[in-house]
């Protein structure tokens, strides 16, 4: 554990520039250093204490490295089955419309297993809002290829590097999400510098917006580093993700039905 | 005032669900029951009591949505036939690890595999003794008529929410398929979120000041934690086990035979018992109405009094392991059925206890 | 009193309806019943049947081996029951479309012209209440007025301006129904 300072003389509440939500619980993450989930968390819980809708709020942890969201989030919390988060939100948002109902999920559990309750919950323009992180890799079972893996990316399973001819390509399941009349809001966001994070925070933000507005299902794709599964201190694993997996998996919005 | 209708006995299903106050439906096409999603979108159930019913994009998102309607302590029940029960078997693991009241209904059909769409009785292991991965039971109600099928939805319910597990009502083509008379109970009402915050705290109904928050999950990566879990588990199912065996007996008082038989094969065997008295055979029945909890004790006493019981099911034999647990040799008991979608005459079942039992 | 029958033909003559307003009218005489059809791909173009129980009593199984009436509208339902019905049972046939007709001596037999009747009146979409008239006249196991009820139970409201010519029909097929053999 890092030794705080806990002189009196600067803990004041005058001094205070920067202080966790209150959403996230005391407990310490369980995420690599370096990682980019606890931001992920971090900025959505803040937009939830921000709209004032903890109370009303219902979030759906999938499996993977965020299994274990709820321990982090303070917050009512659903655990799904690997890929099936959105099956849950859907019916959790159907029976309670006056919620609000978020799926956290990664790139394995959504673009992979999940895949047809991906399509069909943002075909059917569900009201809710899926947060999808894609590191490219599966983080908790040890760096496996994921749906996201891009080409000649080494993981465990593409160990001499992802041969698209006999591994398949990597899917952007957010641009095929985009297509659906039923997603109001579609953009790919990053949280690895200030700026980008101001950015994700503000989608999210829109996107619970639309929620409250019973506009249709928002998704953000936050593209985001995997230190310990590439292999790379977190700033390499920065600097990769800028090189490579921007120009396959371009920031900004995709659809916003709203400018349309 | 209860209602007087003919129906399919999917039908008085779907309708009894209704008025059992069900809050959503999740469910995929599947012959032989699809007439109880049918049925419910004929209804307009938003409209006439608010109840949701969502076609999903197949049987394992249907079952997911019913575990995050139960995590929100919703009236929630899908329905489907075998080959579509084996594809919720992963969510039905999860809602019975996580210990959620729901309802699901199988119709069953001849397997394996894509098998036949007609009546069997071939999923009795796989609805009583787990199904999905890991250590888990779910209660199972046997309906042998269309009354039962209504009956069981709200009894269902009951059981589901009394003991926060899931509830199965194990079925068959023809119990699905016939129609027969059935009375309805009046309407009940929804529940109310005040309710729900009631009556089923640990729902996820929104984190508010005065509690905690709630955690619906079936993780957690401490064994020993999920020891501790696994022990109240099976605690509760001891106690189900104590309290909830429900069976009806025929003609058992001085019978020298019996039948045990559940379901459809219960009815057959009805008719079977008329046929064999004819011929001077003095047979009864008993008939499992929960197939878990099992009424094994009731089985044992069978022993002191019939000199031999023929087990009839619509499967290759899987009750009868059940029995043979029960009775421990102290009488023969033989099995006795058809498969592949074919239901035994009463002509048949007779000969096979003259054949098996009596002359064997 | 419990009658047992089972009523087979085409798809699309109307058998599952006929067994069910038959059910339903028993219903309403405060009679038990049950209505158990063949389903699935039988039912689509092939050949479709079901067993209707009416009793004073708890109904054992809705599945039977044997009959004490057996409706047979054409030829494959003719030879998969002709052999079901109880000895001294009774078996009612349209003779249209029959190539082979019924050879059992322990069994009474009538016939009944529906089809061509129906043809002839432009009633084909009565055509089962023909048939079911006939069989009516021999068993009257439900009263005409519970008839009356069990159709208003089972047609669909749009069709209830139909319930008339339904009646009609019946009353059509009392006339109609003609004796082959007679056994008891």
């Amino acid at each position: 554990m890092a030794e705080f300072n806990t002189n009196p003389e600067i803990v004041q509440q005058e001094n205070l520039v920067y202080k966790r939500t209150d959403l996230l619980t005391e407990k310490a993450l369980s995420y690599c250093p370096g990682c980019g989930h606890g931001t992920a968390h971090r900025i959505i819980m803040e937009v939830i204490e921000e709209m004032e809708i903890q109370s009303k709020t219902i979030g759906i942890a999938p499996v993977g490295c965020s299994v274990l969201a709820y321990e982090f989030m303070n917050i009512d919390m659903q655990q799904a089955a690997h890929g099936r988060a959105p099956a849950l939100a859907t019916a959790v948002k159907r029976l309670f419309p006056e919620k609000f109902v978020f799926t956290y999920q990664g790139d394995g559990d959504l673009a992979a297993i999940g895949t047809a309750e991906t399509i069909h919950s943002c075909n059917r323009g569900e009201n809710i809002v899926i947060i999808f992180i894609n590191n490219g890799i599966y983080g908790m079972t040890g760096g496996q290829m994921a749906p996201t893996t891009l080409p000649g990316m080494k993981s465990s399973t593409s160990p001499y590097g992802r041969d698209v001819a006999t591994m398949g390509n990597p899917l952007r399941i957010t641009e095929l999400v985009a297509q659906l009349p039923g997603t109001i809001f579609v953009t790919r966001q990053a949280v690895h510098t200030p700026s980008a994070v101001r950015k994700a925070k503000k989608a999210v933000r829109k996107a619970f917006e639309n929620q409250k507005l019973n506009k249709g299902l928002s998704f953000i794709e936050i593209v985001s580093n995997c230190n310990s599964g590439w292999k790379m201190t977190p700033l390499q694993s920065n600097e990769w993700m800028v090189d490579n997996m921007f120009p396959y998996y371009p920031l900004g919005d995709i659809k916003d039905s709203e400018k349309a | 005032m209860k209602e007087l209708r003919l129906m399919k006995g999917n039908e008085a299903f779907a309708e009894a669900a209704i008025r059992a106050g069900a809050d959503g439906y999740f469910g995929y096409p599947i012959t032989p029951q699809s007439e109880v999603m049918e049925y419910l979108m004929a209804q307009k159930t938003s409209e006439r009591t608010g109840m949701i019913v969502l076609q999903a994009e197949s049987e394992i998102a249907a079952i997911n949505m019913v575990y995050g309607g139960a995590s929100c302590g919703k009236r929630v029940l899908t329905s489907s036939s075998s080959p579509g029960i084996s594809l919720k078997q992963e969510g039905i693991s999860y809602i019975a690890g996580a210990e959620l009241p729901c309802l699901i209904l199988n119709v069953v059909r001849g397997g394996p595999g894509l098998g036949t769409i007609q009546p069997s009785q071939s999923d009795y292991f796989q609805s009583t003794k787990g199904g999905g991965h890991g250590d888990y039971r779910l209660i199972v109600l046997a309906p042998s008529s269309v009354q039962e099928m209504a009956d069981f939805a709200g009894l269902g319910f009951e059981l589901a929410f009394k003991y926060r597990n899931p509830v199965l009502i194990l079925s068959d083509g023809a119990i699905g398929q016939m129609m027969e008379k059935v009375w309805l109970d009046v309407q009940k009402p929804r529940f109310t979120e005040e309710e729900i915050i009631k009556n089923t705290p640990w729902a996820t109904t929104g984190k508010t000041p005065d509690r905690e928050r709630n955690i619906i999950t079936s993780l957690d990566l401490d064994s020993l934690k999920m020891e501790q879990h696994n022990r109240a588990l099976q605690a509760k199912y001891r106690i189900i086990e104590q309290e909830e065996i429900r069976y009806e007996k025929f003609n058992c008082e001085d019978a020298d035979y019996a039948f045990i038989a559940y379901g459809t094969s219960a009815r057959i065997c009805q008719k079977a018992i008329q046929l064999a008295a004819g011929q001077g055979i003095n047979v009864g029945l008993m008939r499992p109405i929960t197939l878990f909890p099992f009424p094994k004790k009731v089985v044992a006493e069978m022993t002191s009094h019939v000199k031999g019981i023929l087990v009839v099911e619509m499967s290759a034999g899987q009750m009868v392991e059940d029995v043979q647990l029960a009775t421990q040799g102290r009488v023969k008991v033989e099995h006795f059925g058809r498969v592949g979608g074919i239901i035994p005459s009463p002509i048949e079942v007779v000969e096979a206890l003259k054949k098996q039992i009596i002359g064997g | 009193m419990t009658e047992e029958i089972i009523i087979a033909g085409f798809g699309g003559q109307g058998v599952l309806s006929m067994g069910k307003i038959l059910a339903y009218s028993g219903v309403m005489q405060d009679k038990e019943v049950s209505w158990m059809p063949s389903y699935g791909p039988e039912m689509r173009g092939g050949t479709a049947n079901v067993t209707v129980i009416i009793s004073d009593e708890r109904i054992s199984s809705p599945i039977l081996n044997a009959f004490d009436t057996a409706i047979i509208l054409n030829q494959q339902s003719m030879d998969k029951f002709e052999n079901s019905v109880k000895p001294g049972g009774l078996l009612i046939y349209d003779p249209n479309g029959i190539t082979r007709h019924p050879e059992r001596k322990d069994i009474n037999i009538y016939t009944i012209e529906a089809a061509e009747k129906a043809g002839k009146l432009g009633l084909s979409k009565v055509f089962n209440m023909i048939v079911l008239g006939g069989f009516l006249k021999l068993k009257p196991v439900v009263g005409m007025e519970f008839i009356h009820k069990g159709l208003e139970k089972s047609l669909p409201l749009r069709h209830h301006g139909m319930i008339p010519e339904n009646e009609k029909a019946i009353e059509t097929g009392k006339g109609l129904i003609t004796a082959v053999q007679l056994v008891n």
